[in-house]
């Protein structure tokens, strides 16, 4: 895959000229901080999204515990799916290129639920009366996609961050560290701040324009780190 | 280490403190707990005086009393707020159907129920343990006119929606309890409410005169309805927001005059239930005393809970 070229950003060019300026051991320091904020990202914004379900869902479905079971049970079963996928993608070549990738599709399906959450909950609660199946159907619908693809950001950072069998268990506490306190992170100020600040959608449109830049982050970086490796 | 402690402690002082405990604790109280459960959503506690049963949702007791019934005359309403419901009737004194937010311990729809016999009323109350103390303790009997519909409110004024119902009158009494159902305080709510409400409803909303909230609720209920009776009496920090049906066209609730007409009627049938219905006309404001300026609730922005400091 050939990465998009992006030196006409003069930031970008900057950026480029820092990192070429580095030496080598600080270069791979810098790429290993990048993947573990992005992970810290992925964290914050699967909380932030999975809160902020409880409130999309209420009105059609009430807030009922049954309400927030669909809701965990559909994060933990695209979260599931997610590992295992993005593990097994991590066969195949894994870079940072196909990483960011990885936001930029999260970003993208999580638009449907801004743009026709209503009519889909709509159309459930037409068709399916107990609000328990059909709570459980719409959080499928709407957030199965983009959190079972935030899901796969964890096996596959870990792979970018392994390099020997010795240090991989310790590569693994800690990306799951940084992403379990975005998310500890995320459920927090979400719940406590954002909500008494901003709309929903306006939350939603954030997470997703800061995943399109977490995305584009990771693929600067694997650009640099290709153009940097000829040297 | 731990096991090697407990021995240590003489039985016989940990039974004095307890004993003690008990003793100062049901002194304070003065009730007698004769049921305590803990439901999905909330603890219930029902507790007993003398001649006095009341429903009660925290654990600190007398300070949050969400029903009681007087023994020695079951039909009074004890509560101000509850009593100040009755207010609706001044906008509408002949609701035919009626839909009720909230149960409780069902004093409302039972004093409804005996003054409107040949009324149907309709009851969404969203935790089925409040239902089984309403009528094991509370004496509530659903009958063919008084139904309850275990349900979120939201989703049975949605399907009651689909269904094409309508009613007279519609009581929102949901927010008792020290959580607030952020969904049930939105402006789609309340013009999903006012979909439901027939030519000639009335609403009545059992709500919150305090706090941040105050303003942010005024302001959502003058978007969805214009005006509103703001109707606020001592001895109570409720408030209860009488409304009718908006049209579209301008919404004219009732001249005072009006109101104490009606009031003069139904002073007699409301006398049994312990209502002054003559006072009310004199407390119902138009007046806007909150600031216009705040963020009315709304789906997409609805933190009631956090601004209720």
């Amino acid at each position: 895959m050939i990465p998009v070229s992006v030196s006409w950003l003069p930031s970008c060019t900057l950026i480029t000229k820092t990192i070429e300026s580095m030496p080598k051991t600080d270069k791979h320091t810098l790429i290993k901080y990048v993947i573990l904020l992005l992970a810290f990202i992925s964290g914050f914004a699967i909380m932030t999204i999975e809160l902020l379900g409880g409130r999309i869902l209420a009105p059609w479905f009430g807030s009922s515990i049954y309400v927030w079971g669909s809701i965990i049970t559909v994060f933990m079963l695209s979260l599931s799916v997610g590992y295992l996928l993005g593990g097994r993608w991590s066969l195949n070549n894994p870079n940072l290129f196909r990483h960011g990738f990885f936001f930029l599709l999260a970003s993208i399906t999580l638009l449907p639920v801004i743009l026709f959450g209503d009519s889909v909950m709509e159309s459930v609660f037409v068709v399916i009366t107990d609000p328990r199946y059909g709570s459980l159907l719409v959080s499928a619908i709407l957030f199965f996609v983009p959190t079972a693809i935030l899901g796969m950001i964890a096996p596959y950072s870990i792979r970018l961050l392994v390099e020997n069998q010795q240090h991989s268990g310790k590569m693994a506490g800690l990306l799951f560290f940084v992403s379990t306190l975005g998310s500890a992170l995320g459920t927090l100020v979400t719940s406590f701040y954002l909500v008494l600040i901003f709309e929903i959608n306006q939350v939603l449109l954030t997470v997703s324009v800061v995943l399109i830049i977490s995305g584009i982050v990771a693929m600067l970086v694997f650009q640099f780190q290709a153009s940097t490796a000829n040297d | 280490m731990i096991k090697s402690l407990v021995p240590s402690i003489p039985i016989q002082a940990i039974l004095g403190i307890l004993v003690a405990v008990v003793l100062v604790h049901s002194d304070l109280a003065h009730a007698r707990v004769i049921h305590k459960e803990r439901s999905l959503y909330r603890n219930i506690i029902v507790d007993k005086t003398k001649n006095m049963l009341c429903l009660t949702f925290s654990v600190k007791r007398k300070e949050h009393n969400q029903s009681c019934m007087d023994l020695r005359d079951p039909d009074r309403l004890v509560f101000a707020y509850v009593r100040m419901v009755f207010a609706a009737l001044l906008v509408n004194p002949a609701p035919q159907k009626i839909l009720i937010i909230g149960l409780g311990g069902g004093s409302i729809p039972t004093s409804l129920n005996k003054l409107y016999p040949k009324a149907s009323i309709d009851i969404s109350e969203i935790d089925a343990a409040i239902f089984r103390v309403a009528r094991d303790f509370f004496g509530f009997s659903p009958n063919e006119q008084m139904k309850v519909s275990i349900s979120d409110a939201r989703v049975f004024v949605k399907r009651a929606l689909l269904r094409k119902q309508q009613y007279d009158l519609v009581i929102l009494d949901a927010f008792t309890g020290d959580y607030i159902p952020e969904h049930l305080m939105t402006r789609e709510f309340l013009s999903e409410i006012n979909q439901l409400l027939s030519s000639t409803g009335v609403l009545a909303a059992n709500t919150f005169s305090t706090s941040r909230l105050y303003h942010h609720e005024s302001v959502t209920y003058q978007q969805v309805f214009g005006e509103f009776f703001n109707f606020r009496m001592a001895g109570t920090s409720n408030r209860v927001i009488v409304t009718g049906k908006a049209n579209g066209d301008k919404y004219r609730l009732p001249l005072r005059s009006t109101l104490m007409e009606r009031a003069e009627l139904l002073t007699e049938p409301l006398k049994k239930l312990g209502i002054e219905i003559r006072d009310y006309p004199l407390y119902m404001s138009r007046e806007i005393d909150w600031d216009p300026n705040v963020k009315p609730l709304t789906d997409q922005y609805s933190p009631a809970n956090l601004l209720r400091d």
